[in-house]
């Protein structure tokens, strides 16, 4: 993708647009890449079915799923899945060789598929998956990639429109992939609205042989170990999240959090200084080089609102922030505002709470 | 072993600040920084020096002015500072890029060795696109590693490396070959603080600064804003929310007032709240 600090100068090239070369005329449909791993499909890949189908309907022309993994029954249902999810048809490669993600395995199959199908538009989660793959076959096919995008459209002449914030989300950009195909973005988990789930049956599926042996690959999966549940962070799912920032003042005070985000069900995250300062690990950390998250409820406590973390939670239906200071960027977007220590607010909140939501949760606090 | 670090020097995104009328980036007085996710990747390279010998070069495409983020990484300890600069480069997208990064590391292979590992940061915080590590890998047809939040061993004479990669929902225990690419995560080391002789050494260093010519590149339309396929068409600052936070008073009993102000806002939440306690 462009680096935006050069914008400017790109304005004037981006005028003397070309038509595109007759090689690449051919280049049709979008194609969204469904992302799983280990049979489970990640949740980006049915928000970007939805948006795909928005930017298929426009230009006219289907909305293809494109499934890797292994040749099972998960596969299988990953494929139904998208399906339901609205696409008009599917790619897949299925092998036993791609049943867990190697970068190799996985770059071939996509840039096969993409040689042989020629699609204009192509589609990634923009998820440590995402963003390995999609690297590797954007260079692959020396063509462009916007990365990490959060808004997508086509222009009156059918090219795909990718926004994308930058420099810490206080610009965004509109990059466009003009001469070149596939035009590829990656787009981030949890800002594209999740499409109904309608029950259909299988429609079209091609597919495609991997055409690799296991001695191709150089990389081997020894393992993989899943997150343990209980240290698992749920925070981008959350429908409500409690986090603290600095105002907290120190390590001990982040038990306030936690103790409201309990009594409420709720996850807590923290602001990146938080995570710096080592406080709180960095899979709570929201924001922009942390997590997206849209809750219905999000409770900011002692968090300035700094840029970086305003872009991580601007999705949220609702925002209650508490800060000492009433010139906090954070009361620029919150919807309800208490200028109050958190540290002395936060205990008579919990307690309230715990008193109101269900009286058994006063055992949990006490414990 | 020799270990080759991608490094950019980038704006404090801490500091940035966006003209109201012009939407430009306002680059007056912003400090310029090492990219925070770099520090990991060059602190990484120095410590599998420091266990299996040889050199950490760090290689950075930039404007003459990248030469002190080169010296801040020379005072940590690192033997050698390549500079790729030239205007050519300028307006360089992540494609772009790769082909300039990719043809200084072959350089920098026939001049000093080749290297064993490259190293980059997860991403940068001004691009955040996480693509150009990626596109070198691909490019020298270097085995990828991204993500990795631990290298568990290297062994030097097989040529086998076993690292672990941060993966959805889990970590992905992996065996490779050398030489490879591998994009470090953050918070998995803290960088050094450089000796006093390596401050000293930094501060009288000779950079080695390569034009695209010096750097071999062959193909000068493959560079900068004519070597990049994606096009910025558009930049715009966010949309400010019309309204800001409405602000309240909360008496003697201020965690009763806040929640009563809360569902008196949101009616919905009170049951969603009720909901959520119950289940969990």
């Amino acid at each position: 993708m462009s680096d935006a600090t050069k914008a400017p100068a790109a304005s004037g090239r981006a005028a003397t647009k070309k038509a595109l070369p007759e090689h690449l005329k051919s280049y049709k449909h979008v194609w969204v890449f469904v992302e799983q791993e280990r049979g489970q499909a990640h949740p980006v890949s049915w928000e970007l079915l939805g948006a795909g189908r928005v930017l298929a309907d426009k230009l006219g022309v289907d909305l293809a799923a494109v499934v890797v993994g292994a040749k099972n029954e998960q596969t299988q249902n990953v494929v139904h899945e998208a399906f339901c999810y609205g696409a008009d048809l599917a790619y897949l490669v299925a092998d036993d060789l791609l049943k867990d993600y190697r970068n190799e395995s996985y770059t071939k199959a996509l840039t096969d598929l993409v040689n042989a199908y020629k699609p204009e538009i192509l589609l990634l989660g923009a998820t440590t998956l995402g963003r390995d793959l999609a690297g590797s076959v954007a260079t692959t096919l020396l063509t462009g990639l916007t990365a990490d995008c959060t808004e997508l459209d086509v222009d009156a002449e059918g090219s795909l429109a990718a926004t994308r914030p930058t420099f810490g989300g206080s610009l965004l950009c509109t990059i466009f992939t003009l001469n070149y195909r596939p035009q590829m973005a990656t787009v981030r988990p949890r800002v594209m609205p999740m499409p109904e789930r309608v029950e259909k049956l299988v429609g079209r599926v091609i597919e495609h042989p991997l055409g690799l042996v296991e001695d191709d690959i150089v990389t081997k999966v020894l393992a993989f170990l899943p997150d343990r549940e209980s240290s698992k962070s749920n925070l981008a799912f959350a429908d409500v999240v409690v986090a603290g920032g600095l105002g907290l003042g120190s390590p001990e005070n982040f038990q306030l959090i936690r103790q409201l985000a309990s009594v409420l069900g709720a996850e807590y995250g923290c602001s990146r200084p938080l995570v710096q300062k080592g406080w709180v690990s960095s899979d709570r950390q929201i924001g922009q080089t942390g997590k997206t998250i849209r809750p219905k409820l999000y409770i900011a406590a002692g968090i300035s609102g700094a840029i970086q973390h305003r872009v991580g939670v601007e999705g949220a239906d609702y925002i209650l922030a508490i800060n000492t200071d009433k010139n906090a960027p954070i009361f620029d977007f919150a919807h309800l505002g208490v200028i109050s220590d958190a540290v002395r607010l936060l205990p008579s909140l919990t307690e309230a709470f715990s008193k109101r939501l269900s009286p058994h949760q006063r055992d949990r606090l006490a414990s | 072993m020799h270990i080759v670090v991608c490094m950019k020097q980038v704006p404090d995104s801490a500091q940035i600040r966006v003209h109201p009328v012009t939407n430009t980036i306002m680059r007056q007085g912003v400090p310029t920084i090492i990219n925070p996710y770099d520090l990991f990747a060059i602190e990484e390279a120095l410590r599998l020096r420091d266990t299996f010998g040889g050199e950490v070069t760090v290689l950075t495409m930039g404007p003459p002015s990248a030469e002190d983020s080169l010296r801040k990484a020379l005072s940590f300890g690192v033997d050698r500072a390549v500079l790729l600069t030239d205007r050519f480069f300028a307006g360089a997208d992540t494609l772009a890029t790769t082909y300039a990064l990719a043809t200084a590391l072959r350089k920098i292979g026939a001049e000093f060795g080749p290297p064993d590992i490259v190293f980059t940061g997860k991403q940068t915080i001004d691009g955040d696109t996480a693509q150009v590590g990626p596109g070198v890998a691909k490019r020298l047809g270097l085995i990828q590693l991204t993500y990795v939040s631990r290298i568990n061993s290297v062994d030097t004479d097989k040529r086998l490396i076993e690292v672990e990669r941060r993966a959805e929902g889990g970590v992905q225990q992996l065996q490779s070959r050398l030489p490879c690419l591998i994009t470090i995560l953050e918070g998995v080391n803290e960088i050094r603080v450089g000796s006093l002789m390596d401050a000293l050494k930094a501060a009288r260093a000779t950079l080695i600064k390569w034009s695209a010519q010096d750097a071999g590149v062959e193909d000068i339309t493959k560079c900068g804003l004519r070597g990049s396929p994606t096009i910025v068409k558009k930049v715009f600052a966010p949309q400010p929310r019309a309204q800001k936070a409405e602000l309240i008073e909360l008496g003697d009993n201020p965690g009763d007032a806040l929640i009563d102000a809360l569902f008196q806002r949101q009616p919905k939440l009170e049951g969603e709240l009720e909901k959520l306690a119950r289940g969990y």
